[in-house]
């Protein structure tokens, strides 16, 4: 036996896991149109590689990501590219986003599919960069780039592989079906992830409420290196971290990956992808997804293709709109409110719940806290869930953070016991956004201050440049004024000495006359300054003519060449013709000032 | 008598001159440079360096703050920093005074490409240097960098540049608070 | 030995300063906002009170008692706690800006801290020695910054809290207090220093 341990807290909601196990998978067909968000993933958007009109072949690959992180988007049939628009995509703002529409021809033509044979004769990183091209990521509900997680780590080895069929949350079955239905598929995805990061040790992971499942995959493993492990039922053991507990005892530190202690964590749809996509060389295009709740009259497992509409999947399990009184897009506690049924499966797209009103009631209204402490008895992180309340609620989100905020897995048990309805993990989910926004503000705040700082150094040493060159101006006009005096002095001592009396008689009256010229000039500026005014609006006048003829001369030859700044000269032009305008105006304001001031 | 009173004056007398020495040089031994408070305020201003708090700049309001200015002067910073600065210096906050402008959502600037003639004011006027272009060539501003003073309006001899409101788009959307019931007290309409 | 003991939980506990005593209730109720504040805050006041008292003590054995000019202690005693907060304030304003700033008035108001005054004074008239002296003061600043301390948590939670309307700010603050001070009387009888 397996040694087992258990992790702090958590519940025990009824399980409604019934109601879709009971038929066997069914292909939902292909709708009338696929609409492929360009961002399934944790990362960068893809960018479109096809343009409306083009016809492509099912797997073929639709978008990629060029920089950032990401995996591309392929065709989930084959068909024409409609358009490429923004439509309403699966996230709980009921936003939109770039999507490629993707209208069926019904003949679901494969592209040219490259299988390996035998994936162990390539580089690791060869079959990593298969993984990537096959366009997995993860499919337990994160959405992590698949190549990237797999990727062994370069410093320490990884002692544990764990593959999660634990599927705790209420309701939800596809795990549970694609375990009891494709195990050999999944099996062989963990071989080729084994393969890859060469890991001590090698559990699956099985929740004991999935008995078939469990043997399903007993015998598809028999023989491996793998083992089949059952765990006790309890929400949220299929979180990444509870289950790294339960199996290793170890807890992943704070604000860290499971990484970092050496294991690894894989949901079993994804290691069906990845099988797919080595063994078969398919891309991931389809995924299991459950359709449950009492508004449907079917309830079940649909393999749906990546892209189908939310609404042709519920028409597919016998949809009653009227009876539905919630639509819930993933499971009851970790799920959001569906709003537009258009919007399509997506990589991470697990469940679909259409819920009556006795089903999943609306939440009565929120009532004070009482201070229980049942929301920390249950807590699986072993966090403060009534301290983080009160601080997200007075806005004090460094306290918030200070007790682990961000340590919170948004699981919900929480919420689900508190006796006064509080909707705790709305609170953390809204403190933990503020806390981004303002992460992202203040490194835009500092970017600003260091521009500005730059900003003012390069004024500052613009302004001693100038300076420096004013300086060195007036010295080298020194210098040439006292070379000019000293050529002048020796010409006039190369000169006969009877010359020098005069010479320098005339240096002398040269001198005195300059003398006489300064104080005039002080005068003849003094006395002007009731005139510099004319003077300088003549010259404004003179200059704003000017620009006027150049101008205007400018925009014939635009217009001669029907150039493109014809409009923008027009405007110039005008605008000038305003400003001669003006200074005609000021001029005659001085002038007539100053006959005014002269007549008196 | 007297010589009583006069030992007292002369014990305390002496007694102060000795402590006022010992302090004297402890006041030299602990002397204080500077104000590393003002850097701590200056990182909580949102760096718009635009003005409207009456200084040019962020770090001279900054430097107010420190030597006692009201902390609820700065229209972009907004409630969120008036709070942030009343924490750091454990006053109490106030209001953003409307004195100096209201708080709005954030902007950025933009420029009419059609109507730019090239003229290179805007490009003098940003503080923080987000417009690019030269003389007679297109200016264009920079988006990321640009924080929204809108000190590069006025200058445009042309008036080609617009303030346009940041759309919240999905990669932008965080969660919205819970809307709590009201209890009894609050709806009297006396809050805290 | 076991004198100075009963001396400490005495000074701590059972006569404690703030809530049996009620001495000290300015920087208490003003600077118990926030905990880094009520820490910095009870730093200081140790340092002052037990280097006050160990001055105050010193002053008047050996410069009062001798020339018989025991009625000047209160001046004295002032004297002496204005000068130890003095040199406080400087030594915090060196070492943490952020501090001096924050606790702001309340520094020089050490001072005019009934709770300095009443140790250097109570150190007289229990005829405490010197290292009696020493053990009150510090004694007398533990317990004051223990309840600070204590105060000071338990006003943050309540400062995020439903609290009614009227209630909010000082006034649940003082019913605390109260209902705390109600709490330490249990310790009455426990030593009769």
């Amino acid at each position: 036996m397996t040694q087992l341990w258990n992790f702090p807290g958590g519940i025990h909601p009824p399980e409604n896991k019934h109601q879709s196990t009971a038929r066997p998978i069914r292909k939902a067909g292909i709708p009338e149109r696929l609409i492929l968000p360009l961002q399934q993933h944790i990362g960068a958007p893809a960018e479109p590689l096809v343009q409306p009109g083009d016809k492509v072949l099912k797997g073929q690959k639709l978008a990629d990501v060029t920089s950032g992180m990401g995996v591309p988007v392929h065709a989930s049939t084959s068909g024409t590219i409609v358009g490429i628009e923004l439509l309403p995509v699966p996230h709980p703002s009921g936003m939109s986003d770039w999507c490629i529409v993707l209208e069926p021809d019904g003949d679901d033509a494969w592209c040219e599919l490259s299988p390996i044979a035998d994936y162990r004769k390539l580089h690791r990183d060869d079959v990593l960069n298969l993984i990537r091209e096959a366009g997995i990521s993860g499919m337990g509900g994160a959405g992590f780039p698949t190549n990237i997680k797999l990727r062994p780590p370069s410093d320490r080895k990884v002692s544990t592989l764990i593959i999660n069929g634990a599927e705790c949350e209420p309701y939800i079955t596809a795990d549970d079906m694609a375990m009891r239905e494709r195990a050999d598929q999944i099996h062989g995805g963990i071989k080729i992830m084994s393969w890859i990061l060469r890991p001590e040790r090698c559990v699956i992971a099985i929740e004991d409420n999935k008995p078939e499942a469990v043997e399903a995959m007993r015998k598809a493993s028999e023989g491996t290196q793998a083992e089949v492990v059952v765990v006790p039922t309890k929400y949220p053991s299929g979180g990444e971290k509870q289950l790294i507990q339960i199996l290793t005892g170890m807890e992943v530190p704070s604000g860290g990956i499971p990484a970092d202690i050496g294991v690894m964590c894989q949901n079993v749809g994804t290691a069906m992808a990845v099988y797919r996509a080595i063994n078969r060389g398919e891309p991931l295009i389809s995924r299991i997804t459950t359709v449950t709740g009492a508004g449907v009259d079917d309830p079940g497992n649909f393999e749906a293709l990546i892209g189908t509409p939310t609404r042709h999947l519920l028409d597919q399990a016998g949809f009653h709109p009227e009876r539905v009184n919630r639509l819930i897009l993933g499971g009851p506690m970790m799920g959001y409110t569906l709003e537009d049924t258009s919007v399509p499966v997506i990589k991470t797209t697990n469940c679909l719940i259409a819920a009556t009103e006795n089903e999943l009631p609306m939440p009565p209204p929120e009532q004070p806290c009482i201070r229980c402490g049942m929301c920390a008895e249950v807590c699986p992180m072993e966090l403060l869930p009534q301290q983080l309340f009160w601080h997200a609620r007075a806005q004090d989100f460094d306290r918030a953070e200070h007790l682990n905020l961000f340590d919170c897995i948004e699981c919900g048990a929480c919420s689900f016991v508190c006796p006064s309805s509080i909707p705790l993990v709305q609170y953390y989910r809204y403190a933990k956004g503020e806390i981004r926004t303002q992460r992202a503000e203040q490194i835009k705040a500092d970017r600003a201050r260091e521009r500005f700082e730059a900003r003012q150094a390069r004024l500052e040493r613009e302004q001693e440049e100038k300076e420096r060159r004013r300086e060195e101006r007036a010295r080298a006009a020194a210098e040439a004024q006292k070379k000019k005096e000293a050529e002048a002095e020796k010409a006039v001592a190369e000169g006969e000495a009877t010359d020098e009396r005069s010479a320098r008689a005339a240096m002398v009256q040269q001198a005195l006359e300059r003398k006489k010229a300064r104080p005039a000039a002080a005068a003849t500026s003094e006395a002007s300054t009731e005139k510099p005014d004319i003077e300088s609006l003549e010259k404004q006048l003179n200059q704003a003519k000017g620009k006027l003829e150049t101008m205007e001369s400018m925009l014939d030859d635009a217009r001669a060449a029907q150039a493109d700044n014809v409009e923008k000269l027009e405007r110039a032009v005008a605008k000038n013709l305003d400003r001669v305008k003006r200074a005609e105006d000021a001029l005659t304001e001085a002038r007539k000032q100053l006959e005014t001031e002269d007549g008196q | 008598m007297w010589t009583g009173i006069l030992i007292a004056v002369a014990v305390l007398l002496a007694l102060a001159v000795v402590f006022g020495a010992l302090l004297g040089f402890a006041a030299e031994r602990f002397r204080v440079e500077g104000n590393p408070l003002v850097d701590q305020i200056d990182a909580l201003l949102p760096q718009t360096q635009c003005g409207q708090c009456g200084f040019p700049g962020c770090r001279p309001y900054a430097e107010s703050i420190a030597h006692g200015d009201a902390i609820n002067k700065c229209p972009p910073g907004g409630e969120a920093t008036i709070k942030a600065l009343a924490d750091l210096l454990d006053v109490e906050p106030q209001p953003l005074d409307a004195e100096h402008g209201v708080e709005q959502a954030r902007r950025v600037a933009v420029i009419r490409e059609d109507e730019c003639i090239g003229c290179t004011k805007c490009i003098q006027a940003c503080p923080v240097d987000a417009i690019l272009g030269a003389a007679k060539h297109m200016h264009t501003v920079i988006e990321s960098e640009c924080t929204g003073c809108d000190l590069c309006v006025e200058p445009c001899p042309v008036d080609c540049i617009d303030m346009v409101t940041i759309e919240p788009d999905i990669r932008s959307w965080s969660w919205q608070p819970p809307q709590p019931t009201i209890i009894a007290t609050d709806r009297q309409g006396a809050s805290a | 030995m076991t004198e100075y003991l009963l001396i400490l939980v005495s000074t701590i506990l059972v006569n404690n300063f703030v809530l049996v005593q009620f001495l000290g209730l300015c920087p208490f109720m003003g600077v118990s906002g926030k905990l880094e504040t009520a820490m910095g805050m009870s730093l200081a006041t140790t340092f002052v009170l037990t280097l006050a008292s160990v001055c105050s003590y010193l002053a008047y054995t050996w410069l009062l008692e001798p020339l018989d000019l025991t009625f000047l202690r209160t001046i004295t005693f002032i004297l002496v706690i204005a000068v130890v907060v003095q040199f406080t304030e400087m030594v915090v304003r060196k070492t943490s800006p952020l501090l001096y700033r924050v606790l702001g008035i309340f520094l020089p108001l050490i001072t005019t801290n009934c709770a300095v005054l009443g140790v250097a004074l109570l150190n007289i008239n229990k005829n405490n020695n010197f290292v009696e002296s020493v053990l009150y003061g510090f004694g007398a600043a533990a317990g004051f910054s223990l309840v600070l301390v204590l105060f000071a948590a338990m006003r943050e939670r309540i400062a995020v809290a439903d609290v009614p309307v009227a209630f909010r700010g000082a006034a649940i603050g003082m019913v605390t207090a109260g209902l705390m001070s109600l709490a330490f009387l249990g310790f009455t009888g426990l030593v009769s220093v």
